[in-house]
């Protein structure tokens, strides 16, 4: 069954503030090979002007994803995720996510469709501090393969 | 950097990452995603696929890694996204498999924000497609 389109435009309560933390942001960084010191070294990230270091681009998947099940595993949306298959991608800055940052997620369904027997949908994270500034919008957009293949 | 002084349809240099099994179990711990398609060679096979592939996220990982390499500064990127259109399969062997980068300059603004325009190959085939990346040019 194609999934309601009515849930367009619907917003999930805010996540519990996630803790940016030095070791995180090292072991992800190490995880996609990465070894600039921006990452790593505390002393070069304040050289360049940071509290402490700074996390690769791709590194907010690791709350976006985690927000996420509050909509993929919605009773009343009812999405298979067996059958979901990661379409796009994006994440937009503000500034820079750093060690030390508290950050709070908010996940929306932008869109939903259904064509060629499939359903997409848009999700969006806004994650911000606790205080309200925002830092990174994350837009995945994934395909719900139908059955009929 | 002053070295960053990009012009449009500047052709950036091949960039080239090796991918393993011991990557995306490293990959999967650190990010938290654990579908074991990534991991499992019987649950990839059982889902129609033709064994274990990458993470998504690790390739724009790389595809994060290969811009942050051409532009010199590990903070520079404003915006990233990416379109996964085919899957990239990692064979069970020490050498794994690559994927292989280049970009093109597809603007630069006024306000100095440069537009890469990427191309992701694995074993030639493009693994991501609308791979843009913008990045502040200092």
């Amino acid at each position: 069954m194609p999934l309601d389109q009515s849930f367009t435009g619907r917003t999930y309560p805010p996540t519990e503030p996630y803790q940016v933390g030095r070791e995180k942001i090292r072991e992800f960084a190490t995880a996609i090979g990465a070894e600039d010191a921006l990452y790593h070294d505390v002393e070069a990230a304040q050289k360049a002007g940071y509290r402490d270091v700074v996390a690769p681009p791709t590194f907010p998947i690791i709350l976006s994803f985690a927000a996420m099940e509050q909509i993929v595993t919605d009773p009343e949306l009812g999405m298979d995720y067996t059958r979901v298959v990661h379409g796009d991608q994006r994440f937009s800055y503000r500034r820079p996510i750093v060690a030390g940052d508290e950050l709070v997620v908010v996940s929306s369904i932008d869109d939903i469709t259904h064509r060629g027997g499939h359903d997409f949908l848009t999700t969006r994270a806004e994650l911000a501090t606790p205080a309200g500034e925002p830092v990174v919008t994350v837009v995945c957009k994934l395909v719900v393969r139908g059955h009929g293949e | 950097m002053s070295e960053m002084a990009y012009e449009k349809g500047q052709q950036l240099p091949l960039q080239t990452f090796r991918v393993t099994r011991a990557d995306l179990v490293r990959y999967a711990g650190a990010s938290g995603d654990f579908n074991p398609i990534h991991w499992s060679e019987r649950t990839a096979v059982g889902v129609g696929l033709p064994g274990v592939i990458a993470h998504g996220m690790y390739t724009m990982a790389l595809a994060g890694r290969a811009v942050t390499g051409w532009v010199g500064s590990a903070d520079a990127v404003l915006d990233i996204g990416v379109r996964f259109t085919r899957p990239v399969p990692v064979p069970d062997t020490d050498e794994g498999t690559e994927v292989e980068f280049t970009a093109v300059i597809k603007s630069v603004s006024e306000d100095d924000l440069v537009t890469f325009d990427l191309t992701a190959t694995c074993a030639g085939e493009k693994v991501l497609a609308q791979a843009r990346v913008v990045v502040k040019q200092i």
